[in-house]
């Protein structure tokens, strides 16, 4: 059976289905996340998606208060990296969270986000990370 | 004598660094080819240069691509080849490195190297926009990470890990803002306090206003030749014996360490070896302090002092103009500014003044050696250059 494109774009689609998708190599086993159509280890091609766990910790963070036009309204936030479970990071907001609270090492999980942008693109999902 | 000269620096030009109102990038660029003409009576510009590399890193602030040939029309350089280097901040970096390809290639004799940014026409909130242009679009701007905020990220692991304080880096700010007191085309020409530092607003914490470099308006150049042509041109060429560039993943959060920059580290290396020297030789450096945390990294990445020990190297005042290795003489990108695409060449032009005794009241005595780094985003690109100077 043939697999969605390993995009960038597919990775958000699948967020809006509520997974945390990566794409692992079949030839050398790296997992990318994001998902990558050419595998940055060994050069091959062929890759399966593989669901990833959403929860992990806080490896570091700041709170932003001079934002660009469109988050300006929600500033200050918190925006952090987030080191899942199986080693990987990915960066994101921290929502529900008091700033004097965040800690790195605390334990942080996805929260999958809705997408609701006006723009025509990208029509991507703001995930975010919540405390467990 | 270490390290085989690649090319050699035979002038160079900047602008004075500010707010130019009613200024437009090119005619910016055309002040420092003039300065760097002016330098250089020997050149004739119309015959002896034969190519041109210009860092310009946004389309967005005047709504202006093409700079490559936009700044060779109003330089008076017509007709040679002149293309447009990008790599964000490290730009002008690229450039130099792109002029050192050309010269060594055999193609050009003569290279013009620059870059130039107009940005002060803009507002902070459309700067911080087209700033984070340069990191990655899907995971860190579209969730409203900037460019400060990247670099919070960086100084907030290192001050959790190393110890390294607010304080420590207020002291960045501090010295680079006392030595742009000693650079008249420096933007800030006024000394501040820790105090000071640590009482500005918040950008994105641990950094506050007094640890972010300058929004800027500014150009620079220099120009290249081969080393056994050299003499045709100056009686005080400055060598360039090492060369560096690396690249890293485009988003921060990919990066195996969130505590050094491994593109400059990498640059580094190839830049030390191909000049056969170690840090211990560097007189003089220009550093990318884009934020006071990053001068920190910086010292740590390039072998100044041990991983983790930044902090405690600008306390003690060596790397402050009189110190054993005065970082950043020219104010740096916090007290000179930072016109974004102009910044790599600018830090050329200052170790290119420090090496042939022309940087005045912020001369480091005895300077021979120099060392410029130049980062581009958060360190997805990163060029150092080592250079040398025969005067006695």
């Amino acid at each position: 059976m043939s697999q969605p494109p390993f995009t960038i774009e597919q990775f958000y689609k699948y967020l809006t289905e509520g997974k945390l998708m990566a794409g692992r190599c079949h030839n050398c086993g790296k997992i990318h996340l994001p998902p990558r159509p050419l595998c940055d280890n060994c050069f091959h091609q062929e890759f399966e998606w593989t669901e990833i766990s959403g929860k992990g910790k806080l490896a570091t963070f700041t709170v932003i208060h001079i934002a660009p036009q469109q988050f300006q309204a929600m500033a200050p936030y918190a925006v952090g990296i987030v080191e899942l479970e199986n080693g990987l990071k990915l960066p994101g907001m921290i929502l529900g969270v008091a700033p004097e609270q965040l800690k790195i090492g605390m334990d942080l999980t996805i929260d999958f986000g809705t997408c609701s942008t006006a723009q025509a693109w990208p029509q991507w999902p703001r995930y975010c990370f919540k405390p467990v | 004598m270490k390290g085989k000269p690649l090319v050699s620096i035979i002038s160079a030009g900047l602008s004075k660094f500010g707010k130019h109102e009613g200024l437009y990038a090119r005619e910016l660029f055309a002040d420092a080819v003039k300065e760097a003409l002016d330098r250089c009576p020997r050149l004739d510009p119309k015959n002896d240069i034969e190519a041109m590399f210009v860092g310009h890193m946004g389309e967005a602030y005047e709504h202006q691509g093409h700079m490559g040939a936009a700044a060779a029309d109003w330089a008076g350089l017509l007709n040679i080849p002149a293309t447009r280097t990008e790599a964000a901040c490290a730009s002008s970096g690229a450039a130099l490195r792109s002029g050192i390809y050309a010269v060594l290639s055999g193609l050009a004799d003569v290279v013009l190297v620059g870059g130039v940014e107009k940005m002060t026409h803009r507002t902070t909130a459309e700067v911080t926009e087209y700033l984070a242009m340069a990191s990655d679009y899907p995971f860190e701007q579209w969730h409203g990470i900037t460019f400060p905020g990247l670099y919070a990220l960086m100084a907030k692991a290192h001050m959790h890990r190393y110890g390294t304080t607010e304080a420590q880096l207020a002291t960045v700010a501090v010295k680079n803002h006392y030595h742009g007191t000693l650079n008249p085309k420096a933007q800030m020409q006024k000394e501040i306090t820790v105090e000071t530092v640590l009482a500005s607003r918040v950008v994105a914490s641990p950094l506050k206003l007094y640890d972010c470099s300058l929004i800027t308006d500014g150009a620079s150049c220099a120009i290249l030749t081969k080393p056994e042509l050299a003499a045709r041109f100056t009686d005080q060429p400055v060598h360039i014996i090492g060369s560096g560039q690396a690249s890293d993943t485009i988003g921060l959060y990919e990066r195996q360490s969130l505590t050094s920059l491994l593109a400059a580290k990498l640059a580094a290396k190839t830049a030390y070896d191909m000049a056969q020297i170690t840090p211990e030789d560097i007189d003089v450096a220009e550093v990318h302090d884009c934020f006071t945390s990053a001068e920190i990294i910086a010292y740590e990445d390039l072998g100044f002092c041990p991983k983790g020990t930044g902090g405690k190297l600008v306390e003690s005042g060596e790397t402050r103009l009189g110190g054993r290795l005065p970082v950043n003489t020219s104010g740096g990108l916090k007290a000179k500014g930072h016109p974004v695409g102009a910044t790599g060449t600018a830090q050329a032009y200052e170790i290119y003044l420090q090496l042939t005794g022309q940087a005045d009241r912020r001369q480091v005595k005895d300077a021979k050696t120099g060392l410029t780094h130049n980062v581009g985003g958060s360190g997805a690109t990163a060029a150092v250059h080592i250079y040398r100077s025969d005067q006695q």
